[in-house]
């Protein structure tokens, strides 16, 4: 199993909800703080967008499911914030700092005049290697029988549930980038060959639309075997 | 109300190796245990961990943490608001939808940009945050193209700007890959019997932009012209450009 975020092909969600303004790039203020604040925290550098997107994902899925899109963001922050030794539960629970951060993180403070220069540059995934790639364009795969972190139990992955031990057909080589499984758990970035992978709809649902359509994922090397 | 305060009916009793507080809005007591460097699954966070002890209201809970960061030195305010002002102001589906427009008027651009999306995103100064990897992906008669992101909300920030909500909600999630028709309909959105829907899930840090097909009648169109008929649903695949005319 993964968890509660992975619910691509899930019954029960009801119509999509459209915004009744969506003129507004945040439809409150505090979302837009909230966005703000996760990307200058996380300028700090410690810790990886992998470990980002997991610890929301470890919410309680009671939170998850209740908790509105920022304020997942904020709760995540919160934990990372403690996890990492910067904020202390207390400190979290009066809202206020008992004391200064260390020198040396300080020093990473993202300062309004370098956040164009931040945002701009951003952080690229991709990396050299000198392993050429497992599977080439048009090879038949098999994903991993059961979508989950091989490494860590109950650790991240980005292999979706609906299409764990299905067969698909390699479109797209991206090359070696790092790999989310290792790196969300600040165990290095272990690069892999990341593909794209097709799936026919009829080999994903029990009741697809219609007989041509496929999804396409991008799946990690260690996620596939030869079909 | 002073909005950078928490409600004055919370109440929180700390210690050494916990910390309990009264959330006035719920009556109850929620505690919060600090964690041991021993837990089996350090990532979980139950009930009594640190995101509960927050206040009840969202807003709230954004200023208590801009607050300790503020104070230990960590955040600038003043670039908070120099990143909403860009994602506000600078970055948005317009930049997306000059891309697209230029594609529809210039042969050899639209080619590089189907097979080198990042090459051209970087000479024209479109780079940035979760558009780090690039892939443009076409639509034609036979294929219709749609992206999600069913584990979280990927979405390529420097060409499309900040994801609208229901790019992010539970259902376009659950549902884009299993559903993509229906989905598609509640768009308003109903394709040429014989078109496929390809469904992107993006699951990596490569972000799809959809090149929508040009819309009949607009050969004599020039590039701002043709940009302004660009939505950005267009370049998800949930919607198709403006006809010629009627750019709302």
């Amino acid at each position: 199993m993964t968890r509660i975020h992975d619910m691509g092909g899930r019954f029960g969600d009801g119509p999509v909800p459209r915004e009744d303004d969506e003129s507004r790039t945040f439809a409150k203020d505090w979302h837009g703080r909230a966005l703000a604040l996760t990307v200058a925290a996380g300028a700090l550098g410690k810790w990886n967008i992998d470990a980002s997107r997991h610890v929301k994902e470890c919410l309680p899925p009671a939170d998850y499911a209740r908790f509105g899109y920022y304020e997942k963001w904020l709760a995540g922050l919160a934990n990372l914030l403690v996890e990492h030794g910067i904020a202390s539960p207390e400190e979290i629970a009066t809202g206020r700092s008992d004391a200064p951060a260390p020198d040396d993180l300080a020093a990473r403070r993202l300062d309004a005049a370098r956040v164009k220069t931040a945002l701009r540059s951003g952080g690229p995934s991709a990396r050299d290697s000198s392993d050429g790639p497992a599977f080439a364009l048009g090879a038949q795969v098999r994903t991993s029988a059961i979508a989950g972190n091989r490494m860590q139990n109950g650790g991240h992955t980005r292999l979706p549930a609906y299409a764990a031990g299905r067969v698909g057909t390699v479109v797209l080589h991206h090359g070696a980038h790092v790999f989310p499984d290792s790196n969300a758990h600040f165990n290095g970035e272990a690069p892999q060959h990341l593909y794209t992978v097709s799936f026919a709809a009829g080999d994903l649902w029990q009741h697809a639309e219609s007989p041509h359509d496929e999804v396409r994922l991008d799946l990690w090397e260690g996620y596939l075997e030869p079909a | 109300m002073d909005s950078g305060r928490f409600d004055f009916t919370d109440l929180c009793i700390l210690n050494r190796s916990s910390t309990t507080c009264f959330r006035a809005n719920t009556g109850r007591w929620t505690g919060a245990r600090k964690p041991a460097q021993d837990d089996a699954m350090p990532h979980d966070h139950h009930d009594d961990n640190p995101h509960s002890l927050l206040p009840s209201e969202p807003a709230l809970r954004v200023k208590a943490l801009e607050t300790i960061l503020v104070e230990k030195g960590l955040i600038d305010p003043a670039a908070l608001d120099a990143i909403i002002d860009l994602y506000e102001r600078d970055i948005g589906p317009q930049i997306g939808a000059g891309l697209v427009a230029r594609a529809w008027n210039d042969p050899e651009f639209r080619t590089t940009l189907l097979t080198d999306a990042d090459r051209v995103i970087t000479e024209l100064g479109h780079g940035g945050r979760q558009g780090e990897h690039v892939v443009v992906v076409e639509n034609t008669p036979d294929t219709h193209n749609l992206v999600v992101c069913t584990l979280c909300s990927c979405y390529p920030w420097p060409l499309l700007g900040i994801p609208p909500g229901w790019y992010k909600s539970d259902s376009y999630r659950a549902r884009a890959v299993r559903e993509p028709r229906t989905v598609l309909a509640e768009f308003g959105v109903t394709l040429a019997e014989g078109t496929a829907v390809r469904v992107w899930d993006s699951t990596a840090e490569i972000r799809y932009l959809v090149l929508p097909m040009r819309p009949d009648g607009t050969e004599g169109l020039d590039e701002t012209a043709l940009a302004r008929l660009v939505t950005r649903d267009s370049m998800i695949g949930t919607g198709l450009p403006h006809s010629a005319g009627t750019t709302a």
